[in-house]
């Protein structure tokens, strides 16, 4: 009976809340978004639906499932069909590793839905899943754009995913733990969030991840300008949405990690000095929750901001400047540690 | 009993992933296959509490290696391959490698799991946090020349490769 209520039950609520959030988050970021783009563009964004347009989602939501699914006649049916989902589904599955609240928090159940022993591990594993479903997509369209989409997107990814690595192992290396909720104890008990100690590697991470999300300025594999709409240019409707909440999600899901890696995820700022104990009067998951809407803020303000990168200009960022610069991150962090602790 | 069940579900999704890897026609759904069988495998490592080697098995393989293959595949024309002969004047070979690796199988299944010596780890192996530690340990100590060796080997196929593609270097 405890076994049921602890393993099963528990963490089915908690799912279905997250779910049920980041569902709602989804569809304001992508308001959120619109809004901060017009106003870098000096417009005013959506204002016709509901006050200042703040009912436009809904009905964004609305027009994508009513608008006709169109499948290629010459597409692969099966892989066209099931694409969105692959990029979809891992996209959400990485949040149920990412700790929103301390251990103690939730009645002590914990202010997560699991902590595993190899939490980081699985959540970059997992997001670097979706990619798939990216390359799948535009190749079962049969059609020459989305294939230069997915070429892309494949090529870019297995860049930038290395350099990536090497940035996380720099603070695997100041953690000594694979387990998120023990990297951000491990901020508490230093007393300092792992951005002031390791600087580059929160740098690699962050433009990595935006790679990974296809984000400008590293759209290519969508790339309106030259490739119409890159892999998802033949899709429609409902599929043509999953692949966009897919994108939005993984802005989430980058904006979380970088929070909790290098920002002391849901610790106040000075968590350490007790002066500013009135801070705590915000509780933890809505500090998470203020810090990650700062990386989505930046996230939006780099896209209104940044032309597109030309294909070899990614290409020479990736593996001459990200790569080495992480891997020489890697060894001074691993030979500072050596010799003073 | 549950553990039972876990384990052979996983073990016929992955073999029935595996079969249609080479029953199927088209490379890309092929590739897709040997994803499934592929994360199937990472299910089983999770089961016998080899978490590390879990992710990693989803990172390197899912994440990497096969979008590295999807892109290769993507360049050939897949289409044509759909229509060529599903038999190859490799047939001959096939079938004897196939019936050695069956006579060895069924050679083990008779002789039971006795043949096999299985040293329990010690319990201190198998706590929560050790897994990656553990893994990390053996590496660079017990197992260092290996390593290395493995290492150098993926160096020179590596500058092989390239040498190989690129006439003018």
């Amino acid at each position: 009976m405890n076994i049921l209520v602890n393993y099963v039950v528990i963490p089915l609520v908690k799912i279905v809340v997250i779910v049920a959030i980041l569902s709602g988050g989804i569809a304001y970021l992508t308001l959120m978004e619109r809004k901060v783009i017009a106003r870098l563009q000096h417009r005013l964004g959506p204002m016709r639906v509901g006050w200042h347009g703040i009912l436009q989602p809904i009905a964004d939501g609305l027009k994508f499932i009513i608008k006709e699914d169109i499948i290629p006649i010459k597409a692969d049916r099966f892989v066209f069909t099931i694409a969105p989902g692959i990029s979809l589904v891992p996209a959400f599955i990485v949040f149920s590793v990412i700790p929103f609240g301390p251990p103690d928090s939730l009645w002590g159940t914990g202010g997560y839905v699991t902590d595993v022993n190899i939490a980081l591990l699985f959540a970059v594993a997992v997001s670097s899943v979706g990619v798939l479903g990216v390359i799948l997509g535009g190749w079962a369209s049969n059609s020459k754009y989305p294939l230069l989409g997915a070429l892309r997107s494949s090529a870019q990814m297995v860049s930038y995913e290395v350099a990536m690595g090497f940035g996380i192992i720099g603070v695997l290396l100041v953690a000594n733990s694979l387990s998120l909720v023990e990297i951000v104890e491990k901020q508490r008990s230093m007393g300092v969030w792992f951005f002031f100690v390791q600087p580059i590697a929160f740098l690699i991470y962050y433009f990595c991840g935006m790679a990974e999300t296809n984000r400008l300025p590293f759209d290519l594999p969508e790339a309106e300008t030259e490739l119409v709409g890159g892999f998802h240019t033949e899709y429609s409707g409902f599929r043509f949405s999953l692949f966009f909440i897919a994108e939005y999600a993984n802005m989430i899901t980058v904006s979380s990690l970088a929070v909790t890696l290098f920002f002391g995820g849901w610790l106040r700022p000075f968590s350490s000095v007790a002066a500013l104990s009135f801070l705590d009067i915000i509780p933890p998951p809505l500090w998470f929750v203020i810090k990650v809407l700062i990386f989505l803020y930046i996230f939006i303000w780099v896209r209104g901001t940044l032309p597109r990168f030309r294909f070899d200009q990614l290409m020479r960022i990736g593996w001459k400047v990200f790569l080495p610069v992480a891997m020489a991150n890697v060894m001074v962090t691993g030979a500072i540690l050596l010799k003073f602790l | 009993m549950i553990d039972q069940i876990i384990f052979y579900t996983l073990a016929f999704i992955i073999v029935a992933m595996s079969l249609m890897v080479i029953l199927a026609r088209n490379a890309v759904r092929s590739a897709l296959y040997l994803i499934s069988a592929l994360l199937g495998f990472a299910a089983l490592y999770i089961r016998l509490q080899a978490e590390l080697l879990a992710g990693v098995q989803i990172l390197v393989y899912v994440g990497g290696i096969m979008v590295l293959f999807l892109f290769v595949i993507m360049l050939v024309s897949v289409r044509t391959m759909e229509h060529q002969a599903r038999q190859t004047r490799q047939w001959k070979a096939a079938v004897v490698i196939a019936l050695g690796v069956a006579a060895e199988l069924i050679y083990l299944i008779v002789r039971g799991g006795s043949i096999f010596v299985t040293k329990q780890p010690p319990d201190a192996l198998l706590t929560k946090s050790q897994n990656t530690q553990v893994v990390g340990e053996a590496l660079y100590s017990t197992y260092l020349l290996p390593f290395e060796i493995a290492s150098v080997l993926l160096l020179v196929a590596m500058i092989g490769a390239v040498v190989l593609a690129k006439k003018k270097i």
